[in-house]
């Protein structure tokens, strides 16, 4: 069992938010294919449709997508996070957001009473006019929104942040200086793909976020970052499939690490990954995570 | 991978309704029953089965499906594809029953040709709104002996594809597989259920895609948790017992809605 900000997981891989989390039985079906915890689907203050298709593409070197926060507003989700909580067996994380403080806290407050084992606000979707990003790329925004609901969540928040700043280290600072107990690195980074057939953007929304094999150097980048500059945890995110991935995020200083694309190659994604890394541990004389987590930090 | 461009080579009316679009591209190793992402350009992306290896039948139904119906011989679309568990194909010397309602037709059609190189026998039950709603009979016909149904009693027997199910042996037959509006479906299963013939059952089911590929989990089904669009739209009978289908659905949003 490791701990992270006081939640028990039985290993470090968590499902990353907006996937496969829609439902409260797709997020328990993903604590059972060996899920350490999951995140939800990132639930705001009305219902959504998302954006119009195609919302998701795959590339050689990875993954595009504009969902458009599709969600059935916290109300309607209730439920679902309640049965995830019931029968998953694993801490289930809400993934929140809204346009302002205001808005971050009402989906919290609306969602407490399904018991989430930690909030992560999303203040860093990079293609929903007037939420995500727009939020996360102004560092008082992030401190206002993050005490916000540190304010009346009796459960840790977790504060997910975007890439597509100029410094990522300014944005986590502000998440922690609003009393954010851990900060998730990275969402996705600003892309877009065009039909040369025809001139057109693929995605609906024209332009979407990258994910996958090619943002890891970046998710690196940003954790080691984080790692060397903030005193709460961080949890690393961006194009990790094998458990050789995993190694290197928490290298870099990640202290668990979330999947999400990676459930493309096969939902065996995370007991793989946690088999690997205990291979991994064992070989080198290591007895836990702890030991090797920010050990980038060290080499010269 | 990113859509790739399909040239309309030719269009085919085949009910009022529906329409068939042939591409000049063909999907040698499609599963009979796997759908692609149909990218209308500027408007929206669609599932569809494919209903020949180079064709998917559409229905007119919104927004996507009319501007579609706009494009013309000559105009183009952007495919993913084939994606999805197709159907299991019967072995050698099986019998098949097909169930077929309206547009469910679609996938079933290439099922009826695939198995009438193999089976002892192809029978197949085809219900639609009306007479002229009734797709792909010919392609029925020639492969074995086809019971109709019209919802208003515009051809043959009034009623529903239940209705000759209900009468039929179905013990007589190896497999049996169905598509067509959810609620159809459900009162076939209870048939099937009753009968015991769930296990030897597939269903191919509809539900709200986005990405296609198995990722974002729009499309999961209650309580298993399943993806129509990766571990379907194919299912077996005993793998939607006590599943959300027949009750409810998700939409875009992921709301709940009861059929
Ligand atoms: C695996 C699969 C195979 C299908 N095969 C065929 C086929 O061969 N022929 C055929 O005519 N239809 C098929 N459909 C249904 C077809 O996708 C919808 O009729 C079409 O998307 C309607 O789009 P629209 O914009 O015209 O309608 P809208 O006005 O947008 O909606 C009408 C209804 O269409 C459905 N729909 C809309 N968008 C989607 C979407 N992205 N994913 C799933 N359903 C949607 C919804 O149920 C909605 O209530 C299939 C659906 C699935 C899931
Ligand atoms: C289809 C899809 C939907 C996503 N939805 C959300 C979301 O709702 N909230 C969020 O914080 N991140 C969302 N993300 C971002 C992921 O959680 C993750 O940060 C990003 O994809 C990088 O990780 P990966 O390379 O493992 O996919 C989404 C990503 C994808 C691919
Ligand atoms: S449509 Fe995304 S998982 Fe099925």
């Amino acid at each position: 069992m490791m701990n992270i900000t006081g939640l028990h997981l039985k290993n470090p891989t968590i499902l990353a938010a907006g996937i496969m989390g829609t439902t409260g039985a797709s997020l328990i079906r993903m604590a059972r294919e060996g899920a350490g915890a999951v995140v939800t689907k990132s639930i705001g203050p009305q219902p959504k449709d998302g954006h119009s298709n195609p919302s998701m593409v795959k590339l050689e070197c990875g993954y595009l997508n504009a969902m458009g926060l599709p969600n059935p507003s916290y109300e309607a989700f209730l439920p679902e996070l309640e049965k995830a909580k019931d029968k998953a067996g694993v801490p289930v994380i809400a993934s929140i957001f809204g346009g302002d403080p205001e808005e971050f806290r009402m989906v919290a407050e609306g969602l407490i009473s399904g018991k989430p084992d930690a909030f992560e606000l999303n203040v860093s979707c990079p293609h929903a006019m007037g939420y995500g990003a727009s939020v996360g790329t102004d560092p008082s925004m992030v401190k206002a929104v993050t005490s916000a609901v540190c304010e009346i969540a009796d459960a840790p928040v977790w504060v997910k942040l975007t890439p597509n700043v100029t410094d990522i280290v300014t944005i986590g600072k502000a998440a922690q200086a609003g009393g954010a107990d851990a900060v998730v690195a990275i969402n996705t980074v600003r892309g877009m793909a065009i039909d040369i057939h025809s001139g057109y953007p693929v995605l609906g929304n024209r332009f979407g976020g990258l994910s996958g094999e090619a943002v890891r150097p970046v998710a690196v980048k940003c954790v080691y970052d984080l790692n060397a500059n903030l005193d709460i945890p961080i949890i690393g995110v961006g194009g990790i499939s094998t458990w050789q991935h995993a190694v290197e995020m928490i290298m870099a200083g990640a202290s668990a690490v979330q999947i999400g694309s990676g459930v493309f190659e096969g939902l065996n994604v995370f007991s793989d990954i946690t088999a690997g890394i205990n291979w991994f541990l064992k070989e080198h004389g290591y007895t836990k995570i702890e030991d090797i987590t920010g050990i980038a930090h060290e080499r010269f | 991978m990113l859509p790739m461009n399909a040239n309309i080579v030719r269009i085919v009316d085949e009910t009022p309704s529906t329409r068939t679009f042939f591409f000049d591209h063909s999907f040698e190793d499609a599963m009979i029953g796997q759908f692609v992402m149909v990218w209308i350009r500027g408007v929206d992306e669609i599932p569809m089965t494919l209903s020949y290896k180079n064709a998917v039948t559409v229905q007119k139904v919104g927004d996507a499906t009319s501007r579609l119906f706009e494009i013309q011989e000559g105009g183009s679309v952007g495919l993913r594809g084939p994606f999805g568990r197709g159907f299991t194909l019967p072995e050698e010397g099986e019998s098949a029953l097909l169930i077929a309602g309206g547009v469910g037709a679609a996938p079933l059609a290439p099922l009826a040709e695939k198995a009438l190189s193999v089976c002892s026998q192809v029978t197949t039950i085809l219900g639609a709104r009306n007479v002229n709603e009734l797709l792909f009979m010919d392609r029925f016909l020639q492969c074995g002996q086809v019971y109709i149904t019209t919802d208003d009693g515009s051809a043959h027997r009034c009623g529903f594809v239940t209705d000759v199910l209900d009468e039929l042996d179905v013990s007589g037959y190896d497999r049996i597989y169905t598509c067509g509006p959810e609620m159809m479906m459900k009162r076939v299963f209870g048939i099937l259920e009753r009968e015991r013939a769930l296990e030897r059952t597939e269903f191919s089911l509809h539900r709200y895609f986005k990405c296609g590929i198995g990722i974002c989990g729009a499309c999961c089904m209650d309580d298993a948790g399943v993806r129509v669009c990766k571990d379907g739209p194919v299912f077996n009978g005993k793998e939607l017992v006590g599943s959300e289908f027949g009750e409810y659905s998700r939409g875009p949003s992921g709301q709940k809605k009861s059929f």
